[in-house]
């Protein structure tokens, strides 16, 4: 039923999704590697869920719009969204770098489940305005996690968008885990299976197949453009690293699981495919490499040169227009912070 | 003649919760805790630590990724006769809990006519400063605060972390228990007897004739080192901490700013409908108004969200510099 969705993919388009997964493992990787140097405040690591973000990211179309949670780098970067512009975030100096509604692609949602709301709301506004029935139409995606699941905001972005037939793909990494609490503490049900409860198709993929999320998200993506949303996809995956660096897994998983996961790794599939088939030479493969590895190297000279935010920032954008309360907090602020500069000079 | 002192050791703050937490669980089988990320992994913030494995998976449960769940499940239970112990794992995520703190268990008692009471508390980690940013570092005690039928605690030592939170568990009522993150590390002696502090007591931390500094929270660490610099200076500050946001014991601050005359009023919130507010309205309506040398004099947080960057995080809050500016100018303009 899926293989018409990928039928245009031959061997040069699937070289491009390989080279798409090595350079966003590359820079999870190098990000990683920086805030263990302490180059970065915190990194939330997409390993092993690359097959799931470049498939589904591969799918969307420019007049598409993706809500994020906070693992989306590869999405991001599907989005054309620069890594570089990602690190901000966890460098402490940005909060969102990019933006949205240029690349479709909104700004890191934290706090669990509540862009699910905001993505149906949007989706809702795609179909008011009469950008949704035929092969040109809009759709929206939205990316949660397992354990986002169980949050109202979720359920509730379910009851709405059926209800209102919203074009939203509500697109759910099931990586097994919410931080230390596995997919059982969620659900009974597997994850897909709560589509129908509320009256619309739900299916689960295999995460780490990145041909096989491409199928499935153009075809949800496809549903929705058409007017027939919305659609529940759980990418059935694995968190191969920690839940951020400040976590450490062993204190509450088993180091079986993640060998087993291994042998499942979503590139090395793809590359064992390319190789076997004939797809790509060994030639291509050093390439990829030698880009990823400039790649990388671009993503730490910007990462230790990226500037502090000025102090007056800290006024900035509390409100959309100037406020007098927050002009004389700042200008007392200000003096305050001159005070120091004059006592230096002495 | 030897006073008998209660045995004390050092412990850090989040040690001090877990062990207020473990002797209400040993002392009543109605004690329990829920929250995410509290069993194995022992919290997000270790306050929990190895409690799993001494009470068990029933006691101490790992609940979904749902605040407004757990919360609910926690009235459900008060009122089934159990004494829940929730933890939120950021106080910011009371947002997703707010209509069964507010709606349920603040007003039951009231609504039932007394009928039925919701013994819950909880547990929540506030506060900036771990460069969390705007959705992870709030304080929002006001919030609380503000809503009959709640009773609201945030406690600034390692011995009133423990001492308050059993006297909250022991309490009829729900309450909110406000811990800080920069102070789970933080030790300080506390007693190996499970000894409550009561609710509604304001602690004198240090007496001064020339400023009364009212502080909570990590502001109370910071008031009583700007107090120690000011001392140098030939300024005596009293520290007060109200420790019970609700009920407000101000009576220790009319006196004292009755005596001092200035009053400085700290807080990490931000200002605009903050809790310092409602201590500076208790003092200008008390007989400490004929006494009153200064206008009352509020140091907050800034009006903004709370920033991602440290240096600016640091600048939107309090630190012991602009505590020690402000009480000396009270002291040398007025
Ligand atoms: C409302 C809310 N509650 C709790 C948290 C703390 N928290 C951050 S990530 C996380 C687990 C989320 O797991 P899941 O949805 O499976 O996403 P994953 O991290 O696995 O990608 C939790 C509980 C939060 N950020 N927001
Ligand atoms: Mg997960």
């Amino acid at each position: 039923m899926f293989d018409p969705y990928v039928a245009d993919i031959d061997a040069e388009a699937l070289r491009g999704l390989y080279r798409d997964m090595v350079l966003v493992r590359r820079g999870d990787r190098e990000s990683n590697a920086m805030q263990r140097q302490g180059q970065l405040g915190i990194w939330v690591p997409l390993l092993g869920q690359e097959a799931a973000q470049i498939g589904s990211g591969r799918a969307l179309r420019p007049q598409d719009m993706a809500f994020p949670s906070y693992r989306e780098h590869g999405v991001a970067y599907t989005r054309g969204v620069d890594f570089r512009e990602l690190l901000g975030i966890f460098r402490c100096t940005d909060h969102s770098g990019w933006d949205f509604k240029a690349h479709g692609f909104h700004p890191y949602t934290i706090v669990i489940g509540n862009q699910v709301l905001n993505a149906t709301g949007y989706a809702m506004g795609q179909k008011f305005e009469g950008k949704v029935g035929d092969d040109d139409g809009e759709a929206t995606i939205v990316y949660f996690g397992d354990g986002a699941t169980s949050q109202g905001d979720v359920h509730e972005g379910f009851v709405w968008a059926a209800v209102y037939d919203a074009p939203v793909v509500f697109f759910c990494q099931n990586n097994q885990w919410a931080i230390s609490e596995p997919t059982e503490r969620q659900s009974r049900l597997p994850l897909y299976q709560r589509a129908r409860g509320y009256g619309f198709p739900g299916i689960r993929v295999d995460g780490n197949d990145v041909l096989a999320c491409l199928a499935v998200t153009r075809w949800a993506l496809d549903e929705c453009r058409h007017g027939n949303g919305p659609v529940l996809i759980e990418a059935f995956t694995y968190r191969m690293d920690a839940h951020t660096t400040t976590d450490d897994p062993t204190r509450y998983r088993l180091s079986d699981e993640l060998e087993v996961w291994k042998h499942k790794d979503p590139i090395e599939r793809v590359r064992a495919h390319l190789a076997r088939t004939g797809g790509a030479d060994t030639a291509f493969f050093e390439a990829v490499q030698a880009e990823a590895d400039s790649f990388a190297a671009e993503l730490r000279d910007f990462c230790f040169n990226m500037p502090d935010p000025p102090p007056e920032r800290v006024f900035a954008n509390v409100y959309a227009e100037p406020s007098p309360q927050l002009d004389a907090q700042r200008e007392e602020y200000l003096a305050y912070l001159s005070g120091f500069a004059e006592a230096g000079e002495h | 003649m030897t006073a008998v002192l209660p045995q004390q050791r050092t412990l850090t703050y989040a040690e001090a919760v877990r062990e207020a937490l473990a002797q209400a669980m040993e002392a009543d089988e109605r004690v329990f805790l829920l929250g995410e990320d509290i069993g194995t992994y022992g919290g997000a913030f270790g306050v929990t630590g190895d409690l799993v494995h001494r009470f068990g998976e029933r006691r101490v449960r790992d609940t979904p990724i749902s605040e407004l769940g757990i919360v609910g499940a926690a009235v459900g239970a008060a009122l089934a006769g159990m004494r829940p112990v929730v933890e939120i794992q950021f106080s910011d995520f009371t947002a997703q809990a707010m209509d069964q703190i507010v709606n349920q268990a603040a007003k039951i008692h009231f609504m039932l006519g007394g009928a039925a009471s919701v013994p819950m508390v909880l547990r929540a980690p506030g506060g900036s400063g771990t460069g969390a940013a705007a959705q992870h570092s709030q304080s929002l005690e006001a919030w609380f605060a503000h809503v009959p039928g709640l009773k609201v605690v945030m406690p600034s030592t390692a011995a009133d972390a423990k001492g308050l939170l059993l006297a909250a568990i022991d309490d009829p009522n729900p309450v909110i228990v406000l811990e800080h993150k920069l102070l789970y590390k933080q030790s300080g002696p506390v007693p190996e007897e499970a000894t409550r502090v009561r609710l509604g007591e304001t602690a004198v931390r240090r007496s001064g004739g020339d400023v009364t500094i009212v502080a909570t929270g990590v502001m109370v660490s910071r008031a009583l080192e700007a107090a120690g610099q000011l001392a140098a200076e030939g300024i005596e500050a009293s520290v007060l901490d109200p420790r019970t946001l609700r009920p407000l014991d101000a009576a220790p601050i009319v006196d004292s700013v009755t005596a001092t005359g200035r009053a400085l009023l700290v807080q990490e919130a931000p200002q605009t409908g903050g809790f310092m507010a409602e201590v500076a309205a208790a003092i200008v309506e008390s007989s400490a108004f004929g006494h009153l040398r200064a206008p009352v004099a509020r140091l907050c947080g800034l009006d903004v969200p709370i920033p991602y960057a440290p240096q600016l995080e640091r600048a939107a809050v309090p630190q012991t510099g602009d505590i020690v500016r402000r009480a000396r100018e009270l002291v040398t303009t007025w």
